[in-house]
Formats: C-alpha cells, structure tokens, sequence
C-alpha cells in the first residue's frame, strides 16, 4: 500500500459563464461614442452659429467716414446776417450744403458741373447736419473758418466699401452708381477715406438712417431694466424662498403655492407682456414705452426662476449647521440670517444672475408694452421712452437696407458679450464663495 | 448693503406709485403699421432734427389692425397720439374708436405704396398679369364648368409664356394689409367671376371663392416682413415672393421684378395709375390730443408738407409714391380745418 496519499482530483475550472463581459465593454465604448457625437453636434452648432454672426456683424465695427475741410461759410449759413438776433438761423441752415461744397472742392468738381454735381447726391450722410449744427451751436465763432471735419459717408457707400454691394450686377440695379464709385476709389487712393471705430454704434439713439443708427438707447434701456429686476427680484424672491423653505409649515397651502412657482417659471414670457399692458398700462396708468415698465414685467418673469434658485440654495446648507446655531442659543431668524443666508449666498447669486441674463434677452413681453419701438431721444429715467437691446436687434433685423444686417449682426455681439460677461460673474462668484461639506 | 438694497427698493416702489400722476407727456406716440413705419421713423428723426424744441416722436410698429385697436382704447395720456395704418380704418374699428370716447379721429393720407412680384435676379424676365397669378394661386379653378383643385404644378401650364419652374410663391400672410391689397387686386382681378358663379357658387361666395389661396405648399404665406420673403427666394431660386416697392427698390441688387399687365413698377407708373397694384397709406391722429400733446400738431404738420411726402422728398426717395399735387393739398386743408371721420 502505497502511503495513501490520495491524489487530490485534479480541480476543475468551473465552467465559464457568460456573464456578457464583450458586450458590457461594446456598449461602453459605444455610449462613449454616443456622448462625443452629441458633444460634438452641439459644438458644430454653436461654431456655425457663432462664426456666421461674427462673420456678417464685424465690419458694423468700422464705420467709413470721409474727412472734408469743411468751410463754415456764412453766406450758407446765415445769408441775411441775423444770428445775432435770431438764433434759430443756426439750427435750420442748411448744413448738408457745407458738406457737399466741401466734397465737390476736394474732387475738384466744379460747382457748375450739374450731372456730377448730382452724382455726389447720396454720398455723405445727411448725419452731418446734426453733426456741423452741433459744432456751429457750440461755438459760433467758427463760422467764417474752415475746419478738417471727419464726415460720415451714406450707408450705401459703406456697404460699397466694405464691399457688400456687389458691383458686378448692372447700375441700375444697384444703390450706388459707376460715378460714385469712382469718387470713392479716389478718395481711398488719396487717404481721406477710411474706416474708422464706429462709436456711434454704441452711443447713437435709433435712426433711420443706418450709419448713423446706434444703440445707445438700448442700452439704457436695457441697463435701467437690469437695475429694476434687481432691486425688486432680488429681495422680493429671497423673502419670499426664506419664508416658505425655514418658516413656513408645510401645509396645502404651501404646497400649492410651490406647484404655482414652478408652473409660473415655465410660463411663456408673452403672457408676462400681457399682464403688464393689462396691470401696469391700463390699470395703474404708467406711460407705455417705458423702461420702468419693461423692468417690472421682467421682474415678475424672473422671480419664479430666483425663488426656485434661493430656495435650492437654502436646501442644500447642512442641517447641522441649524442645528448648531440653535444649540448655542440662536433664535431662528439669527441662525437663518446669521449663519445659513451666508452659506446659500454663492446659490443665491448664481441663480440671480441666470435670471438676470434671461430677463436680458427677452422680447416678447416687451412687445406688448410698446417697447419695439423707434426711439431716437436717450430715456433720462426710466418713465421715458426706451428700447432693449434684443429689441434693436429685432427692429434691426426687419430693415430694408442692406447696411441694417451688419448692424444687426454687430448688435446680437454686443448682446451676447454681455451675457458672456454675466455668466462668467456667475461662475467665479460661486467659484469663490462656495463651500462644500 | 443689506440696507442699501432695502432702501433702493423702497425707492424703486415708491417710483411705480407715483409715476401714475407724472407730469404731462412731452412726446408724440405712434404705433401701427410695418410698412408705414419707416416712413414714419424718416419723418420722426427729421421733426427731431428740425425743432429742437420738441422731442423725437416714438414710433412702435406691431401692424394695423394691432395699432388702430391700441389708438381706439381711449383719450388720455396713457394712450397712443397717432396710428399708421396701410389700409384704411374699417367701420367696426371706428366704432370702438367712438365708444371708448375716441370721438372724433382725423384721416391723413400719406401717399401710395406698390405691391411687386420679384424672382431671383439671375432668373428670367417675368410678365404676369392678374389672371396668371389667380389660375397659379387659386385654391380651386373653374375647368369644363367645374370648380376643382388648383390642377396646375408649373408656372408654363398657367401661361406658357412664363417659365418652366414649379410653382412656388411666397405671400404675404393674413395678419398682413399687404394681404388684402394682394386678393382684392390680383385674385379677385383675375378671377372670372361668371365663370365661377356658372359652377354654382352662390352669388355671396363668388368674391370669397376667387381670392381662396391654395393651401397645398405652393403658395406659403409669410407671417414676417420681407427680410423674411427675401431669405426664402434667397434659398429656393424658381421662388417667387411679393415685395413693396420700396424694399424691392433697396434690394434690387438681389431681385428681379416682374411687370404686372405690361407695366414696370415703380413711383412713376403707381403715381400714373399704370401699374395695377398699390394701396394708399394712412395715418390717424386723435384731435383731442391735438394742443395737448406738445409737437402733435406739428408732427402732423411737418408729416404732410411737401418737404417729407413731395416727389422729390426723403419719403419718395424711400420707396413711396407721393400723392398727386392737388390731392396733397386737400390732405393739408382737411387736416388744418379740423376734419373728422
């Protein structure tokens, strides 16, 4: 007998079971593919869309402008001599004049020329009589001199330019003629035509005229709004969150009043428009176009969306936090207040802000409380007459001439350089302040 | 900081509560009509330009029909001075203009507007006439004495004159005044109304049944403005799509206009009364505003003098049709002796 020592059986490896490792990796890989072609669809998207704005909207940056010795000749000007005693002569006279006598010298066209003459018709901007009127009111003591001005040229000659009108197509059909044409290469060749910043497109009211068009009033419109959806957004919704999410009892009540917030967060911001033509115009009888009015449309669009911010804020501050200022003698309102609003400030101002740059873009409520509007005159405050800048850009986008979709591209930069400048204030701020547990 | 928001609140709402007893306005108000607006935005910015006493009237658009009823809501502050309009008040309209105290409305005919028909410019020439654009559009025509469905698909199967394009035309949409010059003078125009009433439309149907737009995606109605209508000619070349005058004029690098009856639009042939299709615009003003409203009156005044709405105006130049002589004159004795709807 051998020493028993008995041959273990040879172990077997259990059989290999199916457990679907290929297919689990497959799909794997597969959904990662997934997540780069949808990242990547959203991507091309926003390229287009961004590369097409930009495209179009840059040039609106450069204005063409001429730059004429203007002789501010008072036989033009005041022929019978009595601005001394009728100021009103300064603000009719016929500026224009100036600058096309002035044109014709520097093309060396004579006076008596009549079909060149009227070839020059159209290609300075008749923004220039607002502009000598305004140097000549400022300081009368220039008529009689003569000045190097820079001159605005029409916007058909912009467009030329910068060469948007296609020169190729027959004269007829197009806004600008062989002869100005040629007035303008020579003027180029020489150096007294160029483009230069376009100011005016940040400072300007609206016009009807495009090289002269701005977006001044916008702004301030827009700027006056902002300020007003803060002022009540803000304290109003964090009350409220505050209340509802420490205080209040959960009751029916509460309960329907939260469904209600919710809903009113997705309501359509047109309904908005209406309520407020309804309430603030016709009931409470403020003017109609004006920024006061818009803002506080705005404001009641946007306290939905910082209510439901505050309060996602408010929730997600640690209990123990309460519970130790409580524990150490805190009154409630003292540990809301004292210790959970500042944790929740970060949450708070990120929800804030994204409800400010929404309210930014909106048109449609304003349309109702005739804020799509031409406004030429800066609101002083906010009971005047204003416009938005996503109105302008709307107004913009519905012009016939050719020189208002640059414009309009240029306008829907500024915009979105604005939001761009508010969302990144809403990340560094909640980048800053924020606290994780 | 705290304080500072509470504070600044506070100041803001007592702002709203006020502001229903602010000081009188100082500034004209109008609203209405797309197409009369860049007329009236050119007259606004000259008035500015010109009295500088006065402030640049603020000009809303939002249509006619939407303007007329903003004018008619009644007399005060809170409401509009003056409404554009590209067709002219209905009877309704001026009765709830009437109800809600708007008593006595002024009527200003600013001039005329032309409706044209345009293809992309590299396309071929067009000649259309009132009853090619009905046979092409129609929703149901008369064939063997029976009304069927518009069986045309090419413009050439209308009038072989015309090219061999599938028909595809952009109109402008209901909501639109463009869209009732567009039925009223071409589709009821070209429409053989005996023909129609002998398939046995009833007497009251005929007009209704003749200016029906076939709704199967050849004709597509526009609910924007040109720009839009430009877009889609833009992307569908053997498009066709209804212009003004004027935006045709500042596009006419792009487009090509086809003549309507043999005539070629333009100022001169609408002012002749050559060219079939064109429509006058108006504008309305509220007397009881007139001396209340500062600038109102001379708004009104300075709209109408040869200056703005002559042939040789920025107005013309823009793409209207000024009014012949005599009939300027009458808009100007009407509105100064105080005539009333």
């Amino acid at each position: 007998m051998t020493a028993a020592v008995g041959t273990l059986p040879v172990a077997q490896a259990p059989a290999r079971r199916d457990i679907g490792l290929k297919r689990r990796y497959a799909a794997e890989t597969r959904f990662r593919w997934y997540g780069r072609v949808a990242i990547s669809i959203g991507v091309i998207f926003l390229a287009v869309m961004l590369i097409s704005i930009v495209s179009k909207g840059y040039t609106s940056f450069m204005q063409t402008s001429v730059l004429l010795p203007i002789t501010f000749d008072a036989k033009v000007i005041d022929p019978q001599d009595k601005r001394a005693t009728d100021p009103s002569v300064l603000i009719k006279a016929n500026y224009p004049n100036l600058a096309r006598d002035a044109l014709a010298a520097r093309l060396g066209i004579s006076p008596d020329d009549k079909p060149q003459m009227a070839a020059l018709k159209g290609f300075i901007s008749d923004g220039v009589r607002t502009q000598l009127r305004d140097m000549v009111v400022a300081d009368p003591s220039i008529i009689g001199t003569t000045r190097d001005v820079w001159v605005l040229a029409s916007a058909n000659i912009d467009s030329a330019y910068k060469g948007q009108i296609d020169l190729g197509v027959a004269e007829t059909n197009r806004k600008v003629s062989d002869k100005q044409v040629g007035f303008m290469n020579k003027l180029r060749d020489e150096g007294v035509m160029a483009g230069k910043f376009n100011t005016g497109l940040f400072v300007n009211g609206a016009s009807s005229r495009p090289e002269t068009s701005g977006m001044g009033v916008a702004i301030i419109g827009s700027f006056y709004m902002m300020l007003i959806v803060l002022l009540l957004a803000l304290p109003i919704g964090v009350a409220a969150s505050i209340y509802l999410e420490e205080f209040a009892k959960k009751t029916r009540l509460t309960d329907i009043i939260e469904v209600n917030i919710n809903n009113l967060a997705a309501v359509p911001s047109i309904v908005f428009g209406l309520l407020g033509l309804a309430v603030f115009i016709n009931f409470l009888g403020l003017p109609r176009s004006a920024a006061l009015v818009g803002g506080l449309v705005l404001t009641l669009m946007t306290l939905p969306t910082i209510i439901i911010a505050t309060r996602a804020a408010l929730a997600a501050v640690p209990p123990s936090i309460r519970s130790a200022a409580l524990g150490l003698g805190a009154s409630k309102t003292q540990a809301v207040f004292q210790h959970v609003l500042p944790l929740a400030t970060p949450g708070i101002l990120t929800g804030t802000i994204i409800g400010l740059a929404r309210a930014l873009g909106e048109t449609a409520p304003l349309l109702l409380i005739g804020m799509v509007a031409f406004v030429a005159d800066y609101p002083t405050t906010p009971l005047d007459p204003a416009t938005a800048l996503p109105v302008q850009i709307y107004m913009w986008a519905n012009e016939a001439e050719r020189a208002f979709v640059e414009r309009m591209s240029g306008a829907i930069i500024i915009l979105l350089v604005f939001l761009m400048v508010m969302n990144i204030t809403a990340i560094v701020l909640r980048r800053r302040f924020e606290r994780r547990w | 900081m705290k304080k500072a928001i509470l504070t600044a609140s506070a100041a803001v709402l007592a702002l709203a509560a006020s502001a229903g007893i602010a000081a009188a306005r100082d500034q004209v108000q109008i609203a209405g009509s797309s197409t009369v607006l860049p007329y009236a935005k050119i007259v606004a910015e000259s008035f500015g330009e010109t009295f500088t006493e006065f402030k640049t009237p603020v000009v809303e658009s939002g249509g006619s029909g939407a303007g007329i009823k903003e004018f008619c809501k009644g007399v005060g502050e809170a409401t509009i001075d003056v409404a554009n309009s590209s067709r002219k008040m209905k009877e309704d309209e001026l009765k709830s203009c009437v109800d809600a105290g708007v008593k006595d409305v002024q009527e200003v005919k600013i001039g005329y507007d032309g409706i044209v028909f345009a293809t992309d410019i590299k396309g071929p020439d067009w000649a259309l006439t009132p009853a090619d654009i009905y046979k092409a559009l129609a929703a149901q025509l008369v064939v063997d004495g029976k009304l069927v469905a518009n069986p045309n698909t090419k413009w050439n199967q209308v009038n072989p004159a015309l090219p061999d394009w599938d028909i595809a035309a952009y109109i402008p949409g209901e909501k639109h005044g463009t869209r009732e010059v567009f039925e009223e003078k071409l589709m009821a125009a070209g429409c053989d109304k005996d023909a129609v009433k002998a398939a046995g439309v009833g007497e009251k149907e005929v007009t209704k049944a003749c200016v029906a737009v076939r709704k199967d995606g050849k004709a597509v109605d526009i609910d924007g403005d040109y720009t839009e209508t430009l877009a889609r000619i833009d992307a569908n070349k053997t498009g066709v799509g209804v212009f003004g005058l004027a935006f045709y004029e500042n596009n006419a690098d792009k487009l090509k206009v086809a003549t309507v009856g043999g005539v070629v639009p333009s100022t001169e042939t609408i002012a002749k009364g050559e060219y079939p299709v064109s429509r006058p615009l108006f504008f309305y003003v509220k007397k009881a505003h007139l001396g209340v409203v500062p600038g109102l009156k001379e708004y009104v005044e300075f709209f109408l003098d040869d200056q703005m709405v002559g042939p040789e105006s920025p107005l013309a130049e823009y793409g209207l049709v000024a009014a012949p002589d005599a009939e300027r004159q009458q808009q100007r004795d009407d509105f100064a002796a105080g005539k009333t709807m």
